[in-house]
């Protein structure tokens, strides 16, 4: 039971876009469509998964003090790998997600969750809180790439739905429309979030990414706010 | 020059790294809050940019690309910048005290910043030579100095101004963001037509 909690918690109640606001650079820049959403969440849920097992597998090998440059090159070492099988097995999604592909090595949840589960726990549980951060980040990606996909072009996968009825609004595809977007899915969040008693997101971008424990201008921004 | 210029233009506004590309939105949105902070930490990006170019074009065009080590760069860039940020902070610290209390407090966070990793691989994509990665670096680095002044200014606004519960924090912090960029829309092909 608690092992599907772990699971399950990165779905909805810990989702790591909507209530952490971890790796927001990826999810404005490649929700344009929603296969290229589908895309980048599944390339980030593998490399989830495989940097938590390895990290988790070596946590007690890894000297504290160096921790985060070794964090960093496990993830770099899986985002190596799926940007090469990418490149060989799916050219479109390499081209559609260029740069963000490379960038995932820097995306702050894959970061975060080494540093704040898989550097504490046993395999198991870090590979299903791996597995559970990846799915609810894909289904955030997808949500987002669906509603700017069928705004903007009025297609979702390309399939047509009310293209050809209405005039789609092409600046949901364009970055206005990815911060438009995104900032309305939080305020449902946070609505959502309010009803059931919660606290809506506090902290905004990187206060919440544990790379920069101890960041001064993490902790003066905290105070301000 | 003017080849330069454009390059440096473009950077800057018609492909804003944050507005239009979405690179550095963790500390878009995170250090923005305050004026003081917000060019602290721009100044520290760009700083860092160009020595990450710098460093990282040399290693890539001399060391990986002639032994067919290109799929490498990824691993071997973040590892460089890591580097490159902690020697910056030594550095620093030690001969220049002024600019270390002054920038100091920004660096951990530029070595998980995607912006930093993001101009040195697409100097790569787009096949600049080694002066006009340095100009696009610049320009990358300015043009986030750029969104991050503007939008500190906005969210001062912002502050003083009756939110919805709702959209209280974040959400309104993305819409007002959003019509930012919507702003930096009208520059798209400004740099070409300006040195015509």
């Amino acid at each position: 039971m608690s092992l599907f909690k772990e699971f399950s918690k990165g779905i909805i109640r810990e989702n790591p876009v909507l209530r952490l606001v971890l790796g927001t650079c990826p999810t404005l820049a490649v929700t344009t469509s929603a296969k290229n959403a589908l895309g980048m969440g599944l390339a980030a849920t593998v490399v989830l998964i495989g940097s938590n097992v390895v990290i988790s597998l070596l946590r007690k090998v890894i000297p504290d003090k160096v921790r985060i440059p070794a964090f960093i090159t496990i993830i770099a070492a899986f985002v190596t790998i799926v940007q090469m099988f990418v490149k060989a097995f799916l050219p479109s999604i390499n081209d559609a997600l260029g740069i963000f592909l490379p960038l995932i090595v820097v995306n702050c949840i894959i970061l975060g969750r080494a540093e704040m589960f898989a550097s504490k726990n046993p395999v198991l549980p870090s590979a299903l809180d791996g597995a559970g951060m990846g799915v609810g980040f894909t289904c955030t990606l997808l949500l987002m790439g669906s509603i700017r996909e069928l705004i903007g072009a009025g297609t979702i996968f390309g399939f047509a739905v009310t293209a050809g009825h209405i005039e789609p609004m092409m600046i949901m595809t364009m970055a206005p429309g990815g911060f438009f977007v995104f900032g309305v899915l939080v305020a449902l969040a946070n609505k959502l979030a309010d009803k059931m008693g919660k606290k809506p997101v506090e902290h905004t971008g990187c206060g919440n990414c544990h790379a920069c424990d101890g960041c001064s201008a993490c902790e003066s921004k905290e105070e301000n706010a | 020059m003017k080849e330069m210029l454009i390059i440096l233009v473009a950077a800057i506004l018609s492909e804003n790294f944050v507005l239009s590309k979405f690179m550095g939105i963790c500390p878009f949105l995170g250090v923005s809050k305050k004026l003081s902070t917000a060019f602290g930490m721009s100044c520290a990006v760009t700083f860092v940019m160009v020595l990450a170019t710098a460093a990282t074009y040399p290693i890539y065009a001399y060391l990986l690309e002639p032994n067919e080590l290109g799929y490498l760069q990824t691993i071997v860039f973040i590892l460089v910048i890591a580097t490159l940020v902690q020697f910056v902070e030594i550095v620093l610290r030690k001969f220049i005290p002024p600019l270390y209390n002054a920038l100091g407090i920004y660096l951990p966070l530029i070595t998980t910043n995607c912006a930093v990793l993001g101009v040195t691989i697409l100097n790569f994509t787009k096949e600049f030579t080694y002066t006009q990665s340095l100009v696009n670096s610049l320009g990358a680095g300015l043009g986030f100095m750029l969104a991050m002044v503007l939008f500190a200014g906005v969210r001062s606004r912002i502050e003083a101004s009756d939110v919805p519960k709702a959209l209280k924090g974040l959400p309104i912090t993305l819409i007002a963001a959003a019509l930012v960029s919507l702003s930096f829309l009208g520059f798209s092909n400004i740099a070409n037509n300006l040195f015509k």
